[in-house]
């Protein structure tokens, strides 16, 4: 039996495969690489495409991965694979969104959230009152 | 028959409690398998980025990530992972009462603490005690997505790489099993090696394609993401056996409640009767 490299492979959805190989061949971003036991420790970007773990020279399989990343240890593959690529802009807009909630909210005393503060007292009113303030005088 | 009238509507009143509670218990049952198996399913993935980010905080990179550095604390942001809904029993609340705990700490060593609330309960319950909401997303569902949450992560993570915050946590409850749920806190940046009991074999760093800094960047926010889905997705399932948990003892309890009212009213009843029947008795023997 030749030298082996232990391989997880795990999306964000489930663990895909974990077992042991002979060599995995994986879609780095800058070509192809191949990794066989006792490879240096690598980091490095996955392009979409296809992963292979050649268990032996019978037994092959593959796995289609949307980008991710793979990590090497000597004895030890990990493939984090994506399912989706996220747009940069994608991530900005969603950020302002979730803000702009956050600020509805808090100037948003009479809306929705009007139960849960209900149920508190006068008191605190008044500090949601200060927060308010605070706020305006920052976001300003 | 007049006798216990209020007695009568009150238990009635009480059985349809009992039907509610006893159908969100077993909607609960069936939403805490679902939300286990999701939960299930997504650990393997934050558990592998998990140990690749403690391999490479062991090793000595050549570039220095800022989320890498320790800084001296100023102020803190926080992530809370909370439920959208009530009626879970305790669970909100014994989370909540370890982030005060927490901030209060923070306070009393002079440290500010920035809060960042998914779920609703969190996001009323941080506006009610002032904190300083700086993001907030509720509303997730059951079923949420890694997209949902990108948002508020991206506040913080641009919060810690501008120096507002030096340190950011997750607050979000720990999924022991179907009894026991734990309110754990996990820091999240800047990523430490934590234990150094593991062998530390010399000086090693990893080859980087394309180079370090690419590499770095995405991989730790892609881990601080993991982590905080991780987070969401666990505090389902503890929401929905919580809820299973404290709609079975309400159920329950409201069986109490029913025998008892039961008891008291086969009392008054058999009272009256029996005060009927000496009053004939008595009408009888005088005619």
């Amino acid at each position: 039996m030749a030298m082996t490299i232990h391989v997880d492979i795990v999306s964000a959805e489930a663990e895909i495969f974990s077992g042991l190989a002979e060599m995995v061949f994986a879609p780095a971003e800058l070509g192809e690489v191949g990794i066989a036991p006792r490879h240096a420790p690598l980091i490095t970007k996955l392009k979409p495409g296809e992963v292979r773990v050649k268990i032996s020279d019978k037994e092959s399989h593959a796995f289609f991965v949307s980008g991710g990343f793979l990590e090497v240890q000597p004895h030890l593959v990990t493939v984090l694979a994506e399912t989706a690529i996220r747009a940069h802009d994608i991530d900005e807009a969603a950020a302002l969104q979730a803000k702009a909630r956050a600020e509805e909210m808090l100037q948003d005393k009479s809306g929705k959230y009007d139960y849960a503060i209900a149920q508190a007292e006068l008191a605190q009113a008044v500090n949601q009152l200060k927060t308010l303030d605070r706020l305006r005088k920052r976001g300003a | 028959m007049a006798v216990g009238k209020e007695i009568r509507s009150k238990i009635a009143s009480i059985k349809n409690t009992q039907k509610i509670t006893r159908a969100m218990e077993m909607v609960a049952a069936s939403k805490m398998r679902k939300t286990k198996d999701r939960m299930q399913a997504t650990r393997p993935y934050s558990k592998k980025i998990g140990q690749i980010i403690r391999h490479l905080a062991k090793a000595n990179p050549e570039y220095k990530h800022p989320f890498m550095i320790e800084r001296d604390v100023k102020r803190v942001g926080i992530i809370v992972v909370s439920s959208d809904r009530g009626l879970c029993g305790g669970l909100n609340a014994n989370l909540f009462r370890k982030v005060l705990s927490e901030m209060h700490q923070w306070q009393g060593k002079g440290v500010a603490v920035d809060v960042c609330a998914i779920g609703g309960k969190g996001a009323a319950f941080f506006s009610m005690i002032n904190a300083n909401l700086v993001g907030q997303v509720s509303k997730l569902g059951d079923t949420p997505h890694q997209s949902d949450i990108i948002g508020p992560i991206k506040i913080m993570l641009d919060a810690f790489t501008n120096g507002d915050i030096d340190e950011l946590f997750l607050l979000s409850n720990d999924f022991v099993n179907t009894m026991t749920q734990k309110p754990v806190m996990q820091k999240l940046l800047p990523v430490s090696v934590g234990e150094l009991g593991e062998e530390t074999k010399g000086r090693w760093d990893y080859l980087y394609e394309p180079n370090a800094k690419d590499v770095l960047d995405s991989l730790l926010i892609r881990y601080v993401e993991s982590a905080v889905f991780q987070g969401l997705v666990e505090n389902n399932a503890c929401e929905q056996a919580a809820r299973m948990v404290a709609m079975k003892s309400a159920s329950d309890n409201a069986g109490n409640i029913i025998k008892e009212l039961q008891l008291v009213y086969n009392k008054a009843r058999q009272a009256a009767i029996t005060q009927e029947i000496s009053e004939i008795v008595a009408g009888a023997a005088a005619v």
